[in-house]
């Protein structure tokens, strides 16, 4: 389905259009117009398959609209980083839909789809697929989906991501450094866990697929 | 908006009861308190690693994952695109959250929604035909099996026929003024809308749903005790959003039940001469606060989908 979008895609851009529109591998690979955008390949890799070591995260395969909104909280500093905040503020619109749109059709992690059917052993699948409903913390995989492989706009994927990222989100979310989630949902969680937990349940979803275990 | 008030005047006219007595309920087995205090102790389900590997211990994980994956584990038998562990959250573990501990230890039970003793298999059975929209398991079938072992051994240990603290979804009190529908809406947009999507269609991962429907062909019917304002009110208070019950106020919680279940669902199985009219009558006149054959915007409610 993805594919077949892209002759449309280059048909409608061609047609409504001026020279000006953004193209998304130029901004990828070389960055924005404003020369503060700065190339995201640098980062994030030559498929956008992002760098565990460093705790770049995956953007290939991410919902379009929740990698827009991203943008536009590290914009804001909703989600407070440095680095991509003065990057989200410089892209133009065009720009960023484009290049989040060209990332969205990237192929997504290949992961087993583990749910709450499967037994659940050690403390990170422990969270993972069972929550600690004790401090009204849920299953991970009841929002994130099966292998945390995403579901909708709000809720990204965790596989594919380096267990560097997801402990560095989920203690951002905790020091509410990023607090860019509806209603609290995901700031609530992070505060309940311990810093064991976090190490262990990020480690669980990054050995869900090699890209994510950065091997 | 509040579109059966007619109807409950002319119930206070009719009978000269309070309205207290205007059953809330159709489990009238079940004594509901409002919330218990934070401090109390429920009863201690065991854990999981305690299961012994033997037959048993697998026919419970048998029971455990048909609860958590319904629709995929008991196809035949689900008519929609829910899991019993939607509505009883942490699979069935969660005291205030109809926990299936507190349960088990109390049937057989007369009930008033088929005016008979049901056994436990029965009541389970009843999830099937109105929650899952489905049709009953056979009762000396393997879905029910499963199901029983699972509730068996998660009140391992709790007293038979004793009403445990946590077994209800807390009852929440009507706001004064009765339901608002446009405040219900409000409520759903802010705090429902992101995992069970703008129009309650709910969100799927691949062909599985992930957040539940919660109106229209896929959801629960108009037969599941969650079609009651008061229950679903009750159950979002305790439960809802997923991982912050108790956040939203009580008068919230009631409105936003009221928006939920004025939209249209699949038809009670019941359905008396293909009339919404008469199944009103006999069966959701007196249960609890509803909106089946009732008029909202316009429209008739009932109809099934």
């Amino acid at each position: 389905m993805n594919v077949s979008r892209w002759p449309l895609a280059g048909l409608l851009l061609a047609i409504s259009v001026s020279a000006q529109a953004a193209d998304p591998t130029a901004v990828y690979g070389k960055g924005g117009a404003n020369t503060a955008a700065m190339a995201c390949v640098t980062c994030h890799g030559a498929e956008a398959e992002g760098m565990a070591a460093a705790g770049f995260p995956r953007l290939a395969g991410l919902s379009a609209v929740y990698m827009q909104r991203q943008l536009a909280d590290f914009a804001s500093g909703e989600r407070a980083n440095p680095i991509m905040q003065s990057i989200a503020a410089a892209l133009s619109p065009e720009e960023a839909d484009a290049v989040t749109t060209m990332l969205a059709n990237k192929p997504r992690p290949d992961v087993e789809r583990i749910g709450r059917t499967a037994a659940a052993q050690g403390l990170g699948e422990t969270l993972a697929l069972r929550g600690a409903w004790e401090r009204n913390i849920p299953e991970c995989v009841s929002c994130h989906g099966p292998g945390g492989v995403g579901v909708g706009d709000s809720f990204p994927p965790l596989a594919g991501q380096s267990a560097q990222y997801l402990s560095s989100q989920l203690i951002a979310w905790r020091q509410g450094t990023r607090k860019n989630d509806p209603n609290d949902l995901m700031g609530h969680i992070a505060r309940g866990l311990t810093e064991d937990e976090i190490k262990a349940v990020s480690a669980y979803f990054a050995n869900l697929t090699d890209t994510g275990a950065g091997r | 908006m509040r579109t059966h008030t007619s109807a409950l005047l002319l119930f206070a006219l009719a009978i000269p009861a309070h309205a207290a007595d205007i059953a809330m309920e159709d489990q009238s087995q079940i004594r509901i308190g409002t919330a218990d205090p934070a401090s109390r102790t429920y009863f201690q389900p065991p854990q999981e690693s305690e299961l012994p590997d033997n037959a048993f211990g697998k026919l419970v994980q048998e029971g455990r994952a048909i609860f958590v994956d319904t629709k995929n584990r008991a196809p035949e038998y689900v008519g929609n695109g829910l899991a019993c562990a939607n509505c009883h959250l942490e699979q069935g573990r969660k005291a205030n959250s109809a926990p299936l501990w507190a349960a088990y230890t109390m049937y057989p039970a007369y009930r008033k929604k088929n005016d008979k003793v049901n056994t436990y298999a029965e009541r389970l059975q009843g999830c099937f035909q109105f929650s899952m929209n489905g049709k009953a398991p056979e009762a000396d079938g393997p879905i029910i099996a499963a199901l029983s072992a699972y509730s068996y051994w998660l009140a391992t240990g709790a007293p038979i026929a004793q009403e445990l603290p946590g077994r209800a979804y807390p009852q929440v009190p009507e706001p004064a003024g009765g339901h608002d529908l446009a405040k219900g809406q409000q409520v759903y947009t802010a705090q429902c809308a992101v995992c069970h999507g703008k129009n309650g269609e709910g969100q799927k991962s691949g062909t599985d749903y992930v957040f539940p429907p919660l109106w229209g062909a896929d959801s629960f019917n108009w037969g599941a005790g969650m079609h009651r304002i008061n229950t679903a009110a009750a159950f979002i208070k305790e439960n809802m959003p997923l991982g912050k019950g108790g956040s939203l106020s009580d008068e919230d919680a009631w409105h936003v039940a009221a928006f939920m279940n004025s939209h249209e669902r699949p038809q009670d199985p019941r359905l008396i001469d293909g009339s919404v009219e008469k199944t009103r009558d006999k069966y959701h006149a007196n249960d609890g606060v509803n909106l089946y054959g009732e008029t909202v915007d316009g429209k008739l409610l009932g109809k099934g989908i």
